[in-house]
């Protein structure tokens, strides 16, 4: 693990042009990434993670407006790179597994035929090579009788080895950066921590830097070394995993932490915390904490500017008033369905 | 897909003998053949005779299989009114009517796949709109009237293109654009309406993920998979072509199988409609057993079926 950041990313903005006014989807977030480093991105639906990532590979449509003071990939601008620089980059040095592995293949062609593409329309070695290394990633990817599968149809294959060959996919070319996009939210749960343990372990032996985009903080835990967690288009809180799952310092970090059993936390029988309320419109003029609306700790402070605090730790920071975060006040929300 | 190719080709010949059946009873219960043929002054003796004469007194059955054997050898009897075998007679004007369709219905697809492909990359763009304002056109105008318009407009006033007959092939170019033109508009919109699915899915922002250019995601990821209803139109649209160009032919005195029909029918000439509908159906059935292997071509998961 080098000290320079392979991808860098600086007050990231995404504005998405709709029939009511401009959606404000993803508002100033940062972050960085070293070469080997994993970065969980949290957040629940519509929290702008896929976005950020579709923004990062280029792959917003052209009215989605993408500003940023810096987006960066191992010296590349992101945010100036044309097409070609981008098409040159893309699948070669960062690539993405999707969400829907049912749908994420093309149905007319084998699984050899565009695990091979991804190679030779790079120019990355003939066609013999790219089927020496399809076949031998698609056994790196467990999966069996590799030679046969070539020719088979995706619809010929479950949704676990779907998204095993979308895997494979991605690595053909050998990335720097693999983008996984809620990987195992679609697949059964005894073929979750399969995939997951396989994308952790490939990530380890090819050296990638990795960002894992989840609602799952149990993944994050198992795998991330460092954590964002996003919250209807902001970077409510980012640090080092271990700090912030023992100091989670946001009022929604915290939230989120209470949904979840964690073994040695979360006391046996005790119920486990909800977040009342939704997450606000993001359309029109967005100011202030875009979590106060839901916030146990709301005060009218939270509609001006959030100032970013810092936590103990490196690099562990959260955007909040108060400058622990309310962590000493009770965080048991004030609605009538609270938890007792 | 040879399994695939044979199961379909058994379900085409099935398919061929069932309408040369209904075709061969469909004229049988239009009246009695024998009356019709000795006019109105008939005697009875006389449409006795004639009954006698063609073998309309045997059972339907016989007379079927008779025709039927006689028409797999080629033969199709004698027109009643040329006085002509019925297979010369179609060969000849089958030429142009088989030449006409496939001139038309290349003039379709090569404007209107590519057409719909444009309108779907930018949907609501002014080449979508005028996309739209040509096939709402198309669709609108009856072939007779848009016929006579070009013929007005090209062969009188312009002098740029002769108005019938099938001399050259200058005579050929309205009578295609305007077979073509009756096909163009749903072949359009069913090509914009599914490369606009398919730029939508999953596996184009795949492709797109990989790295792919624009033109290799649009041609070799998307149409192949937007392409495939298309196909199953076009064979419709060509036999239709091919067999319904009755107004098209009239009007530029193209003397096609179409118009045949037409006079055949007009003139009770039986062995001749007969024949005429056994090879329009085997047009369609042909179309349609071409447009089945290709689709199963283009999309693996129809090979099952």
């Amino acid at each position: 693990m080098t000290d320079t950041p392979i991808l860098t990313v600086e007050n990231l903005t995404i504005d998405i042009p709709t029939d009511t006014g401009t959606l404000h989807a993803v508002r100033g977030i940062g972050f960085d990434l070293r070469p080997g480093e994993t970065l969980g991105i949290v957040g629940e639906s519509g929290s702008g993670k896929s976005l950020t990532s579709l923004a990062l590979m280029g792959l917003l449509g052209r009215s989605i407006k993408t500003r940023a003071a810096k987006m960066e990939f191992d010296g590349v601008d992101l945010l100036r790179a044309g097409a070609r620089q981008m098409r040159k980059l893309r699948g070669a040095r960062m690539s993405m597994i999707f969400q829907e592995p049912m749908t994420s293949l093309n149905p007319a062609y084998t699984i050899g035929d565009q695990l091979m593409e991804a190679m030779t329309l790079h120019g990355n070695g003939s066609m013999s090579d790219a089927r020496k290394r399809a076949i031998d990633l698609l056994q790196k990817v467990g999966i069996t009788s590799a030679e046969s599968r070539m020719s088979q149809y995706p619809h010929q294959l479950s949704g676990g080895l779907r998204q095993r060959v979308m895997i494979a996919m991605a690595l053909m070319c050998g990335p720097d950066l693999i983008i996984a996009d809620e990987p195992t939210t679609a697949l059964d749960v005894t073929i979750q921590a399969q995939i997951l343990r396989l994308l952790v372990d490939l990530q380890k032996e090819f050296g990638m830097a990795m960002i894992l985009i989840t609602h799952d903080l149990g993944v994050v835990a198992r795998v991330a070394d460092k954590v964002a967690v996003m919250y209807a288009g902001e970077l409510v809180e980012t640090g080092a995993t271990q700090e912030i799952f023992d100091t989670p310092s946001h009022p929604y970090t915290r939230g989120l932490l209470r949904c979840i059993p964690l073994p040695g936390k979360t006391a046996r029988g005790a119920e486990l915390g909800t977040i009342p309320g939704i997450v606000p419109s993001l359309v029109g003029d967005v100011s202030g904490c875009a979590f106060r609306t839901r916030c146990a700790h709301a005060r009218p402070d939270c509609r001006a500017a959030i100032p970013v605090q810092s936590a103990p730790g490196q690099g562990h920071s959260f955007r909040c008033i108060s400058p622990t975060g309310f962590a000493e006040a009770d965080d048991t929300p004030r609605t009538a369905e609270a938890t007792p | 897909m040879l399994q695939f190719i044979l199961k379909r080709l058994g379900l085409a010949l099935l398919v061929a003998l069932t309408v040369s059946f209904i075709s061969f009873i469909l004229l049988f219960l239009s009246g009695d053949p024998a009356s019709a043929l000795a006019g109105e002054s008939a005697t009875d003796q006389d449409v006795a005779a004639i009954r006698e004469l063609y073998g309309f007194d045997r059972p339907m059955l016989v007379q079927y299989a008779s025709w039927l054997f006689d028409a797999l050898r080629g033969d199709f009897g004698e027109s009643y009114y040329f006085r002509l075998p019925v297979a010369s007679l179609l060969a000849e004007r089958l030429q142009v009517t088989m030449l006409l369709g496939l001139c038309g219905i290349s003039f379709a697809l090569l404007t209107a796949v590519p057409l719909g492909v444009v309108a779907a990359i930018r949907p609501n763009s002014m080449i979508d709109r005028f996309a739209l304002f040509l096939s709402v056109a198309g669709q609108a105008l009856p072939s007779f009237w848009f016929g006579l318009i070009l013929i007005v407009a090209f062969s009188i006033k312009l002098q740029w293109l002769p108005a019938s007959g099938t001399a050259t092939w200058k005579h050929f170019i309205m009578p295609t654009i305007v077979l073509g033109y009756y096909a163009m508009p749903a072949i359009m919109r069913l090509t914009r309406g599914g490369m606009l699915e398919v730029l939508s899915s999953d596996y184009i922002r795949t492709a797109r993920a990989k790295g792919a250019s624009e033109g290799r995601v649009m041609f070799k990821h998307a149409l192949r998979n937007a392409i495939i209803p298309v196909v199953s139109l076009a064979a419709v649209q060509m036999g239709f072509m091919l067999g319904g160009s009755i107004v098209v032919e009239s009007i530029f005195a193209l003397h096609g199988a179409g118009y045949l029909a037409w006079e055949s029918i007009a003139r009770n000439d039986l062995p001749t409609v007969q024949a005429l509908i056994l090879v329009f159906s085997m047009f369609y059935i042909v179309f349609t057993f071409l447009a089945d292997v290709l689709n199963a071509w283009l999309d693996p998961r129809m090979r099952a079926g």
